[in-house]
């Protein structure tokens, strides 16, 4: 087992990085909250190109998939860069239709483009061999409801679907009127029931697989978020001087910097050992570990930077006030900590 | 480089039965007692015997050359199965890694393999009552005299001294060079003539560390690590050792863990999500330690000593008290009651101050890896 990241995979990330870099993504978000979707769109197409939703989808349905250690490296600089759109959720849809469509090799139902619903849910395989390479090429973004963790459909407004599970059945919807976040980058719409795409103990199963790795993926966007939030504001106490010096050199500020790298550190290691888990039965127990751990972390690491810069960060045009609201919202998007918590020991009482 | 588990299984299977069969039903009385510490220390004897008291050295000083990922499985194993703690753990993860790179071969011959078996048990002897966080300010002297060095002066807080054999540490040898400059690292006997030890109850009472007086102790040439002159740089050489890995493994954590939900299923009222949260809080951190610990061994640098090992220190220091204070929480009123979990916690709460204080690794981890200004504190 691979406890790091191999050359290729760090390139990987590194080579995103310097994509998103250049991108200027605290201009996508404002411009998205101004009612302009189209700087999302491209930066989304691009973010494709770059191999970011390959990951998610199977090879036989036009994916590089499945790379869960990938996928995570991808949505750590997509969190470090808080780019904005439905981007856990689409990665939640490409493993829903994965094990709908019978790619994963349990749970389906039946193989690509077997239409007779061998598990139940009718319709699904032709479903997934329609969206998955369009997911893994970029022109489909996936809103997808799971409740009770994922209760609104994100972003509905950007999405190229918008499905929600309910009970049994995976279903098309109606979205209702929008409901602002307190992330600018972030549109949380009400849905309500359409048509049924697919039905029967399958989609129960496929639906929890998603979940998993939805959270999987916004946890590794929340280490990402973190890291840059620490970047940042080491960066502005080293530089910012009060009483004559930088503020930087006073040990409160140290400690408690030092504290969020402390507890970044140890999220991070969770987050890649929840990808290695991946196909195992423990998966579960180990994405609730990570997600609950990066949701701390990072939520600690967007309050010291907000407590650090003072003021400056709590003014809505500065843009670190991205990342510290994106924290914020995906704390609880995905499962709580203590929704996570609960998990682990319920898992823990089962072994 | 890829870390292949399954290629410790058969030594994780070994090292499994043996201690099914060696370790001992009832657990042996507190270390921290004159009764106890005889105990591990023939318990030691026996993991000796058996090639299991050092196993990551070579095996001319006792051990069998165990890799990294070895050495952490023998730990999973050894913490899994409840097996005593070990009397010798400041030789072995203190002074060993000390003597592998500063000491001289005829050093090693003589020291290791009686520390190795528990013959010779050592305690370190660094703070002084003057000296503790800011270490540099000791005042203990060591004076040239004929064939070696006469110690004079105090040390405190020495684990384990009250019923140790011997001792290391470094003392002032020139008092006129700089405070890193003129230290010289030196070992000693416990029982040497002009030796006084007042040993320090702690707060459950038990005598864990001792006070040294020394009043012209000889030490002989044979007995100073590295150069005379060179002892701040001996003895910070190997301090990632004591904060790192190598002196809290992620077994012990993990097996702590495992511990804790078995008591949180059995006592537990499973309403309380509050307490619940905390279990599972604990066991994430454990498990996350455990990662951080394969990806440390995983890297061919060996990252993760120097000032990244301070990140090591505060977590693990932390989690152990976690861990022990959710326990005592778990009891309830039985929670002030002597046993292991007590025990375990009275141990935890000197984690955050021992091997440097939380709040030195705070500004190493700061100034080091950070990068932010080093200030007057």
């Amino acid at each position: 087992m691979k406890f790091i990241l191999d050359a290729e995979q760090r390139l990987f990330g590194e080579t995103l990085h310097r994509l998103l870099d250049g991108a200027g993504t605290p201009g996508v978000i404002r411009s998205r909250a101004a009612g302009e979707p189209e700087p999302v769109r491209s930066l989304w197409r691009a973010l494709a190109g770059a191999g970011v939703f390959a990951p998610a989808v199977p090879e036989a349905a036009g994916g590089a998939g499945p790379l869960p250690v990938e996928l995570v490296t991808a949505f750590h600089e997509l969190g470090r860069h808080a780019v904005p759109g439905p981007l856990a959720e689409t990665a939640a849809a490409a493993e829903l239709l994965t094990r709908l469509g019978g790619f994963s090799g349990s749970g389906g139902a039946g193989r690509a483009g077997d239409e007779s619903g061998t598990a139940g849910a009718a319709g699904a395989g032709g479903l997934a061999a329609e969206w998955l390479p369009r997911i893994a090429e970029g022109t489909a973004a996936v809103s997808l409801v799971l409740p009770p963790a994922v209760p609104y459909a994100l972003d509905a407004d950007l999405a190229d679907a918008v499905w929600l599970v309910d009970g049994d059945r995976l279903c098309e919807t109606v979205p209702g009127a929008a409901r602002s976040s307190l992330d600018p980058g972030r549109r949380l719409f009400p849905v309500r029931v359409g048509t049924v795409l697919a039905r029967g103990p399958a989609v129960r199963a496929a639906a929890r697989a998603a979940g998993d790795v939805g959270a999987l993926a916004c946890a590794a966007q929340l280490v990402g978020l973190g890291r840059r939030l620490l970047e940042a504001t080491v960066a502005y106490a080293a530089a910012r001087h009060q009483f004559g010096r930088p503020i930087g050199s006073f040990q409160a500020v140290k400690h408690r910097l030092a504290d969020v790298l402390v507890a970044l550190e140890y999220a991070r290691p969770l987050v890649h050992g929840a990808a290695l888990a991946y196909g195992s039965p423990d998966l579960p127990r180990d994405v609730s570990a990570a997600k609950a751990a990066a949701s701390e972390a990072a939520y600690a690491a967007a309050r010291t930077a907000l407590q650090v810069h003072g003021a400056i960060a709590y003014t809505d045009e500065y843009d670190l006030g991205l990342w510290i609201r994106r924290a914020r919202a995906l704390r609880t998007a995905w499962g709580s900590p203590a929704d996570h918590r609960a998990r682990v020991m319920s898992c823990l009482a089962e072994s | 480089m890829d870390l292949d588990l399954s290629s410790a299984e058969p030594f994780r299977a070994e090292v499994r039965d043996w201690l099914r069969a060696h370790v001992p039903a009832v657990p042996l009385p507190s270390l921290e007692t004159a009764e106890g510490f005889a105990a591990h220390r023939a318990w030691e004897r026996e993991l000796y015997d058996a090639r299991l008291s050092v196993v990551s050295w070579p095996a001319r000083y006792g051990g069998r050359d165990a890799s990294p990922l070895e050495w952490l499985v023998f730990e999973e194993e050894y913490h899994a199965a409840g097996a005593p703690g070990r009397v010798g753990q400041n030789g072995v993860n203190l002074l060993a890694p000390t003597l592998f790179a500063h000491g001289t071969p005829e050093q090693r011959e003589r020291i290791l393999p009686p520390m190795a078996s528990g013959a010779v048990v050592w305690a370190q002897a660094w703070s002084e009552p003057e000296a503790g966080s800011d270490l540099a300010s000791l005042r203990a002297t060591a004076t040239r005299v004929d064939g070696g060095w006469r110690l004079n002066g105090q040390k405190t807080w020495s684990s384990r001294a009250a019923f140790a054999d011997r001792g290391f540490g470094p003392f002032r040898s020139d008092p006129r060079a700089g405070r890193h400059r003129g230290l010289t690292y030196l070992m000693f006997s416990l029982d040497a003539e002009g030796l006084t030890r007042r040993p320090i109850g702690r707060l459950d009472g038990k005598p864990a560390f001792a006070e040294l007086f020394f009043d012209d102790v000889f030490v002989p040439d044979a007995d100073v690590i590295g150069a005379p002159g060179e002892g701040w740089r001996v003895a910070m050489a190997t301090t990632g050792d004591e904060r790192g890995l190598t002196l809290r493994s992620p077994g012990r954590f993990t097996a702590a863990a495992d511990r804790l939900v078995a008591l949180w299923r059995e006592r537990a009222d499973p309403a309380d999500t509050a307490l619940r949260d905390r279990v599972a809080d604990a066991w994430i951190r454990a498990r996350a330690y455990r990662l951080k610990g394969f990806e440390t061994i995983s890297r061919a640098d060996g990252a993760g000593a120097g000032a990244g090992s301070s990140l090591n220190k505060v977590f693990w220091s932390e989690l152990d008290l976690a861990l022990h204070e959710t326990a005592l929480d778990l009891l309830g009123p039985d929670g002030e009651l002597a046993g292991e979990w007590l025990e375990g916690y009275v141990f935890s709460l000197a984690g955050p101050i021992y091997a440097g204080t939380n709040e030195i690794q705070r500004d190493v981890i700061a100034e080091r890896v950070l990068g932010l200004p080093r200030a007057d504190r």
